[in-house]
């Protein structure tokens, strides 16, 4: 069965979403098991338009909900197919369990999480509280801070995911709402150079070859399960970075942008730095340049990779600057904040004389402004020539009502 | 299984049900001579799992293969359509194959365990008269 390719411009006018949507048709992904959800639906909605219009080559299974959606993309990932789904907050809450079934199957697949607010209250925006969520569970996560990434990062993730060496399953996030319907200039790969980025896919163990039977998803339980997961834990860490870095350097190859696990903007000389995620990175971009022809050494760290952590890259980007604020864009529940945490881990019983600072921002789709932004990096200069944190460790941003600050 | 350390299984919680190379002719192959894996259950016993046992009585049988179809156990063993009995290391005692057995008497039914198969044998039920 032949599929029609599709000529592209050299540069289109694509939202984050619609971009996915392009890099699941050219990477001509086999199944999409899927449920809609805001703001996600465009991605997969999408493929099954390029599907019915003959521009792939596949099958879209239509699920009653997020649990059987991911369910699908293991069963047809086990049976040796290249998968991919995409979904949003309360759809990934209720996909959380069959995630860790994905990744401890070490089944290839890649999910796009449009990042959205958890309940209650009931909230279709952005933050980062569904990939917060499902860090620890042995996903692969790549963080797009605009269309152009969002499309980018999903080869990747398939050349990545679906190595014989790592066989682990990859989250592209991208921003809701702020990336998945924003359209911006996205510089295209074409139908050929995109797919032989990624490749023909490689089944491994696949249910479909009959002559090699085998079970998945096998039980263990005290005599066996610690001993997967630690592989799991040991290859995330031993194999995985080496194979993103490869991956990144395979695709700068192909397209000329280049990506980092730690993306470093006006770091160099920096004295003081936030690192966040999504968006934001580039909002804290054009503030840096401000803050310094205002005097003060301002740099900016997006993290393109999440997990596996890449605590090396971190320290190393870290190490000389002053005072850095961690931004975290989800309700920390009771504790720090994921990057505040991370980057700590990351330091800590290092020669850093670093003053870490975190914030909490952005919850529900609330709007981090450049404003916010000014009176941070002047509050991170202020420590850095007081040598100490003057504030508490833990401040809030951007919410009504008497300031919150903690720890 | 041998008490392997992290990092010598194969990755992804998979277990392969075959041992060596390709498993081909599976098929044709009766259970007994396939190379199963240590792993597959094949090689498991599960008879402790029984607390009734059935009785297989070869004088009423008609080899109509009714038990060997409906054993969800794959536990009725038959060749060439002939039934021969019953795999006791995998039958859970689930009593199926004497529900479905069409003969007059019954050329299966369910003992408790411990029953002696020779005694019962010898005191089959005789056939029954249709009122």
């Amino acid at each position: 069965m032949a599929f029609d390719k599709m000529e592209l411009r050299e540069t289109e006018v694509w939202d984050g979403n619609f971009a996915a949507a392009q890099a699941l048709r050219q990477a001509q992904v086999d199944v999409v098991s899927a449920y809609p959800i805001t703001p996600s639906t465009p991605i997969v909605e999408g493929y099954a338009k390029f599907k019915s219009d003959n521009y792939v080559e596949g099958e879209f299974v239509m699920v009653e909900s997020e649990h059987a959606a991911m369910s699908g993309c293991i069963g047809a990932a086990a049976a040796g197919g290249r998968v991919a789904t995409a979904t949003s907050s309360q759809g990934l809450a209720l996909m959380a369990e069959t995630l860790y079934q994905a990744s401890g199957m070490r089944l290839p697949i890649v999910l796009n999480i449009v990042n959205r607010a958890l309940a209650a209250p009931l909230n279709v925006n952005g933050d980062h509280s569904d990939m917060y969520m499902v860090r620890d569970s042995g996903w692969i996560q790549f963080d797009a801070f605009c269309p152009q990434e969002a499309y980018d990062l999903n080869f990747i993730a398939f050349k990545v995911s679906e190595d014989h060496d790592v066989r682990t399953p990859a989250i592209v996030n991208q921003d809701g709402f702020m990336t998945s319907h924003t359209a911006q200039g996205v510089k295209t790969l074409s139908d050929d150079d995109a797919f032989n980025f990624v490749g023909t896919y490689k089944p491994m163990n696949d249910m479909l070859d009959f002559e090699h039977p085998v079970t998945h998803g096998v039980q263990t339980e005290e005599d066996w399960h610690f001993e997967h997961k630690a592989r799991q834990h040991n290859d995330m860490m031993t194999i995985v970075p080496d194979k993103i870095n490869k991956a990144f350097e395979d695709f700068e190859k192909l397209s000329g942008r280049k990506y980092n696990k730690v993306e470093c903007y006006d770091m160099e000389d920096a004295d003081v730095a936030v690192v966040c995620l999504g968006t934001s990175v580039e909002t804290a971009r054009e503030v840096a340049k401000d803050m310094r022809t205002k005097g003060i050494k301002a740099g900016v760290v997006g993290m393109r990779v999440i997990r596996p952590f890449p605590f090396a890259e971190i320290a190393e980007a870290l190490k000389d600057i002053k005072a850095v604020a961690a931004l975290d864009r989800s309700a920390p529940g009771g504790a720090a904040g994921m990057l505040f945490n991370e980057i700590s881990g990351s330091l800590f019983n290092t020669d850093s004389k670093m003053l870490l600072s975190g914030y909490i921002y952005g919850l529900g789709g609330r709007d981090l402004t450049k404003k916010h932004l000014i009176d941070l990096y002047t509050e991170l200069q202020a420590n850095a020539d007081a040598g100490k944190v003057l504030t508490q460790q833990q401040q809030f941003i951007g919410v009504r009502g008497p300031k919150l600050a903690y720890l | 299984m041998n008490n392997t350390g992290w990092d010598e299984f194969e990755i992804g919680a998979m277990l392969r049900s075959f041992d060596g190379t390709a498993a081909t002719e599976i098929a044709t192959t009766h259970q007994e001579d396939r190379a199963y894996s240590t792993n597959n259950s094949f090689t498991a016993s599960v008879a402790d799992w029984r607390l009734q046992k059935p009785v297989f009585n070869k004088d009423f049988c008609i080899d109509c293969q009714f038990c060997w179809i409906y054993c969800p156990d794959i536990s009725i063993i038959s060749r060439d359509k002939k039934m021969i009995g019953v795999d006791m290391d995998h039958c859970k005692g689930c009593g199926i194959c004497v529900e479905v057995c069409p003969t007059n008497p019954k050329s299966l039914l369910m003992f408790s365990e411990q029953a002696d198969e020779e005694t019962e044998l010898a005191q089959w039920p005789a056939k029954e008269e249709t009122k």
